[in-house]
């Protein structure tokens, strides 16, 4: 079967590749950008360690037809540190021992950074809130949010 | 498996595309399409897409809102004319899912989802669709009656009254794991109210049949009465007459049972 072109703009830089039809967007980072931040989780759009932000939004990319993306701008958490210095929810969830195992850690970055980027001054219920499609099975989420409320400009403003 | 991907820009070509290919299925917002490839569904080999931007459109300025199937949760949410669905909205998936979840598959999402289709079915919604032979409008109960067949049709649109005040629709999703979560059932009512009785009651409800239903002995229950604890009373105990739900991971059939009439009693009540 015929591959498809598709053109798209990764973290800024704008990628080129074939894609067979049905691909997945989460597929064609990994496998054919060679971005391996989004985990594959469930595959069933339950779990949230796929998420991406495209145009801003945040979506799952394993649920995400690879062609769908086409002209349009797809960040995820590769994308997200400058040159060696960890973005600031990267450094928040360090200090606030927000990963364990690490496996949602991508897709709860892409979250938070969603969240912030629309709301750089959430409550503790709105963090929770845009969470709430990420599962993560080791930290019981607290040290999560408090990352997230750390990272805030709420939360940068009394440390 | 590699499927093939057909885009087109007009829904018409979409359905007709749809229509002559049993192994075609309409890719919306993803959620339950690309679920079904991802587990290796092979009856699917075909994917079709539409860029229409009528199907992505929001009439709500007036009595008679129109949804195009393409909207998306996310954005209902942002419409402040639609306050009143924002709780069947806010109510599925995670932030992601309502990014990318639409109204138009929502009519086709198995137990425990399509929470916002039960909020549909107690506002009487009608489904506009376009198939091979045309295009036609189904109420949308007779068309969640008959879903199984629906695959080879296009879902353009659904359209609905809007309710007289904000009293007269409510909604309730019972979930186990909160803000999100599969649902344990879902209930929606529409009480339109003439001086003091409800005329025209509609009670739906989600996860109590293979597709959301209508609890129609609780509807009579609360036709031409006042909505008060007597009535509200006769309706519960009728909540479960006609429903015939399943076992899965979130309830068992028997649980489901036992807990409608409770739930439909505090929806009616207004208790928390």
């Amino acid at each position: 079967m015929a591959k498809t072109a598709l053109q798209f703009q990764h973290n800024g830089r704008d990628v080129a590749i074939f894609v067979d039809g049905g691909t997945n967007l989460l597929v064609a980072l990994r496998e054919l950008i060679g971005d391996m931040t989004p985990k594959f989780g469930c595959g069933q759009g339950g779990c949230g360690t796929c998420s991406v932000l495209i145009d801003g939004e945040l979506h799952l990319s394993c649920l995400t037809l690879a062609e769908t993306v086409a002209g349009r701008s797809v960040e995820t958490l590769d994308g997200i540190k400058d040159g060696p210095n960890l973005h600031p929810l990267q450094r928040a969830f360090a200090d606030n021992f927000a990963a364990q195992c690490g496996y949602c850690t991508p897709g709860m970055l892409m979250a938070a950074k969603a969240l912030l980027d629309r709301n750089p001054q959430p409550s503790r219920a709105e963090v929770v809130e845009a969470i709430s499609g990420n599962i993560c099975r080791c930290t019981g989420y607290e040290p999560i949010i408090n990352a997230v409320l750390a990272a805030s400009s709420g939360g940068r403003a009394r440390a | 498996m590699p499927v093939t991907v057909k885009t087109f820009t007009s829904s018409h070509d979409a359905a007709a595309a749809l229509s002559s290919d049993r192994s075609a299925r309409y890719l919306g917002g993803g959620t339950l399409v690309m679920r079904a490839l991802n587990e290796g569904d092979i009856s699917i080999s075909t994917i079709v897409r539409a860029s229409d931007h009528a199907m992505t459109r929001i009439d709500a300025s007036g009595s008679r809102i129109t949804l195009g199937a393409g909207v998306t949760f996310a954005r209902i949410l942002a419409e402040r004319d639609l306050g009143f669905l924002h709780g069947p909205a806010r109510s599925i998936g995670g932030p992601a899912v309502r990014n990318m979840g639409t109204v138009g598959g929502n009519l086709f999402a198995p137990v425990p989802y399509g929470d916002f289709t039960v909020a549909m079915l107690a506002l009487d919604a009608v489904v506009s669709v376009q198939g091979g032979l045309g295009g036609r409008e189904i109420p949308i109960d007779e068309f969640l009656q008959s879903r199984d067949r629906q695959t080879g049709v296009l879902v353009l649109a659904i359209s609905f009254a809007r309710p007289g005040s904000t009293e007269a629709f409510r909604y309730r999703k019972i979930a186990r794991i909160k803000p999100k979560g599969g649902a344990v059932i879902t209930l929606a009512a529409h009480l339109p109210v003439n001086g003091s009785r409800i005329v025209g009651a509609r009670i739906a409800l989600g996860s109590m049949a293979p597709t959301p239903i209508r609890a129609r002995a609780a509807e009579r229950a609360l036709e031409g009465r006042a909505l008060d604890a007597s009535t509200i009373s006769a309706a519960a105990a009728a909540a479960v007459e006609g429903t015939s739900p399943g076992d899965n991971a979130l309830a068992s059939a028997w649980y489901r049972r036992e807990i409608v009439g409770v739930h439909l009693r505090r929806l009616l009540s207004g208790q928390e």
